[in-house]
């Protein structure tokens, strides 16, 4: 998904950072948590889960601004984001990490 | 707020002493649906349940009637409803989530003829067999069936007892001629009337089973809003009430619902005898067909015919041991029924050959006059 | 490709969780299925409406979305087919405490249980009713239903749809709801907002929650679960307060979305209370003032 417009202060808000979770098991593959992130920060895993499925693989953990979208569209109770403490700014993925 | 139980003698019909009966007995929901002849019963609730505090509804139909009920006992209060037999077809899915999910709750049936539309406004004891079968599935199943105005007072509050003891619906199958015959009806104080409610749980919440059974086979049963987050449901169950689809559960489900019955027969039959204790001829019978026959044996005695009068007062579970007991004894069987061999059938199943069994039937419309059960009570034998 | 590295062993908490009875995830419904998006903007809003939970319950029909009952962690029902709302009076009216959610599908509300809906909604029961609507009988395989749209393809009309469906907005406004909105399960916030509105508000709230069927619907009518959503993307007019009569759904013209009616009548227990048990009344205003 692309902004219509670019807000006019969009340099000086501050974005949060989120960090996501995936409950692997709980996946069934839809991929509407891929397909709506609006970062495009997930990707289908090539690994399987128990029940057979392509779970979602974080691909770019610096891009996640916590909008949970992904938590509230997955049917499955699969996904999620926390909010990182905003001590950490981009570029500190080694962070990024469940906390 | 008036009282409950309205102390008194009075000249009331079998319907409306069904309703005080109810009241007496706890009953805080009656959600309905107009049908002759059971309209008196909804009519007597409309105005008396709001008088204790109680609420009446008027059900877009018989279905909705029936799942409303269940969803009060739910939510924790006593609750019943009345019908005919096109509303009892119609109650009969219902019936069965409430066994399903050991629902206590009381359902009226004033039977009329039929099959369909039938007699509306005529009696008839031709829903037997559905009382017991009517729902899909096996199960066990409480109905009972009163002979007069004053007897459907006290069964009433029976069927209550017993439905909140055991957790189940409990069927009174009386007829249109005992619901629209008016007769004395002493209502009696009402530290007299004992009434049993369904066991509460107690100990932890979180750990609490809705069917895992106590002592008698019946589990503890709290209401919605009382923090148990239950989970209730149709399809086969646990313990816990969580849905497993196995041959093991439902097993184990089916054990429990039937054999709580099977085990507490003693408990849950009731029959009245009349010159029995000599008789050659047993005559059985129940509801309004009970009187008839009454008045049969009394006049077969004068005539020299050792008739004696067995009264189905518990229909189902049927009363097994007493007919086979009586089956070692007696010459032969007489059942009477406003219907063309019901609970015949089930006499004939009981006697198993020992001794001749006749039955003096009618299909519906009327009762079944003395004269011809003398008839077959001298002819047969 | 970079994966995220736990770095505790225990499985985190989804925030639904504690709602939930995470001894029976995953649930039984397909993947691609929109109903498990439309409970969860239910819990979520379960959440943020701040009721006392407690005293919630959750009461379900049969059917796909009727399973719906059984995954929460709440005092929960699973009726019999079309009988949840009959159900949920009667818990209602023993217990006027209780917070009644009907959570079912379009069959089972609108087909089988059609003439309880009317009736409820007549009766202003103080209950909130989700309907998820996924256009046909999603759990026996794909038949047609009262809100399959003209011509679409099921099991029972392999050639088309020859009847017109029902426009349920419509049909519970002019029952006598007192809040009904649409939303699809891709507008989860609206969706969300919606519910936690109608939890809120005393009376029948009515919200029909459109959601794909790829297994039963999709596939027969060349339809890819993301297809569906994204014509709910390309289709969706959101127009509050919109006329109800003007709220059929057709892909081609457009489906509006919204909340259309919101408005204030005294509910059956009110009434009732009124004029049957007036000791009641008075019994409640001390409680109400303490």
């Amino acid at each position: 998904m692309e902004f219509w417009r670019v807000p006019l202060d969009a340099d000086t808000i501050q974005v949060s950072l989120g960090i996501v979770h995936i409950l692997e098991d709980r996946c069934k593959g839809c991929g509407y948590c891929i397909e709506y992130c609006p970062k495009q920060a997930l990707e289908f895993s090539t690994k399987f889960n128990q029940k057979g499925y392509h779970p979602p693989v974080v691909i770019k953990p610096d891009e996640c601004v916590n909008c949970h979208y992904c938590e509230i569209i997955c049917p499955e109770f699969a996904i999620f984001s926390v909010e990182c403490p905003q001590t950490t700014k981009p570029g500190q993925a080694e962070t990024n990490h469940a906390i | 707020m008036k009282p409950a139980v309205l102390t008194g003698e009075y000249f009331m019909t079998g319907d409306v002493a069904c309703a005080e009966g109810a009241l007496a007995a706890g009953c805080r929901f009656f959600g309905g649906y107009p049908i002759t002849p059971a309209t008196e019963i909804a009519e007597r609730m409309a105005i008396r349940i709001p008088h204790v505090d109680g609420c009446f509804i008027q059900m877009e139909d018989e279905i909705g009637a029936m799942a409303s009920v269940l969803g009060a006992s739910w939510g924790g209060v006593k609750s019943m409803t009345a019908t005919s037999g096109p509303g009892f077809s119609l109650m009969m899915e219902n019936i069965g989530l409430g066994i399903c999910t050991e629902t206590p709750c009381v359902v009226v049936n004033v039977q009329r003829g039929g099959p369909s539309t039938g007699l509306p406004t005529h009696g008839a004891q031709g829903d037997m067999m559905q009382a017991r079968w009517g729902s899909h599935g096996h199960y066990e199943i409480i109905a009972i069936a009163p002979s007069s105005p004053q007897e459907i007072f006290y069964l009433t509050i029976t069927a209550f007892n017993l439905s909140e003891k055991y957790r189940l619906p409990v069927l009174i199958m009386t007829d249109e001629i005992i619901g629209h015959m008016s007769e004395k009806v002493i209502i009696p104080e009402a530290k007299l009337i004992k009434t049993v409610s369904r066991p509460k749980p107690k100990g932890r919440k979180d750990r609490f089973k809705p069917f895992a059974p106590g002592p008698n086979g019946v589990a503890p049963m709290p209401a919605a809003g009382e923090g148990y987050n239950l989970h209730i449901t149709g399809l086969t169950h646990d313990e816990k009430g969580y849905p497993v689809m196995d041959v093991e559960t439902q097993t184990e489900m089916m054990s429990r619902i039937t054999e709580k019955i099977q085990r507490n027969l003693d408990d849950i039959i009731r029959t009245d005898s009349y010159l029995l204790e000599d008789a050659e001829i047993a005559v059985v019978s129940y509801g309004i067909s009970a009187r008839t026959s009454m008045a049969a044996v009394i006049e077969a005695r004068k005539m020299g015919i050792k008739a004696g009068l067995l009264r189905l007062v518990t229909i189902w579970p049927f009363p097994e041991d007493q007919i086979r007991k009586l089956a070692d004894r007696v010459k032969g069987f007489v059942t009477v029924e406003i219907n063309l061999g019901q609970i015949h059938r089930e006499v004939e199943r009981c006697v198993g050959g020992k001794v001749p069994i006749f039955l003096v039937g009618h299909p519906g419309g009327t009762i079944i006059h003395p004269d011809r059960v003398v008839k077959m009570l001298k002819e047969a034998f | 490709m970079q994966e995220i590295p736990m770095t505790s062993k225990k499985q985190p908490q989804h925030p639904l969780d504690d709602l939930i009875r995470t001894d029976r995830i995953p649930h039984i419904w397909c993947p691609g299925c929109g109903i498990g998006t439309v409970f969860s903007a239910c819990l979520a809003a379960l959440k943020a409406s701040g009721i006392n939970l407690q005293k919630t319950v959750m009461v379900s029909g049969i059917g796909c979305s009727g399973r719906a009952a059984g995954y929460v962690k709440l005092d929960s029902f699973h009726t019999t087919h079309g009988r949840a709302i009959p159900f949920a009076t009667g818990l209602k009216l023993a217990n006027p405490e209780l917070n009644l959610v009907v959570f079912s599908g379009d069959g089972d509300l609108f087909a089988i249980g059609g003439n309880h809906f009317i009736h409820a909604a007549r009766r202003n029961m103080d209950m909130t009713v989700i309907c998820v609507n996924n256009l046909n009988y999603g759990m026996t395989g794909g038949q047609v239903a009262a809100t399959t749209p003209y011509m679409a393809k099921s099991t029972t009309t392999p050639a088309g749809n020859p009847e017109l469906p029902f426009n349920l907005p419509l049909m519970a406004y002019a029952c006598g709801a007192t809040y009904v909105a649409r939303w699809t399960m891709l507008h989860i916030r609206d969706l969300t907002d919606s519910i936690t509105e109608a939890l809120c508000k005393k009376g029948f709230s009515f919200i029909e929650a459109l959601s794909p069927c790829p297994v039963n619907y999709g596939r027969r009518n060349k339809q890819k679960p993301l297809d569906m959503l994204k014509l709910y993307q390309e289709k969706a007019i959101i127009k509050n307060h919109a006329d109800p009569s003007t709220l059929d759904i057709d892909f081609e013209k457009g489906i509006i979305l919204g909340k259309f009616i919101d408005l204030d009548r005294p509910t059956f227990i009110e009434h009732y209370d009124k004029i049957y048990r007036p000791s009641r009344l008075q019994e409640n205003v001390p409680e109400l003032n303490s």
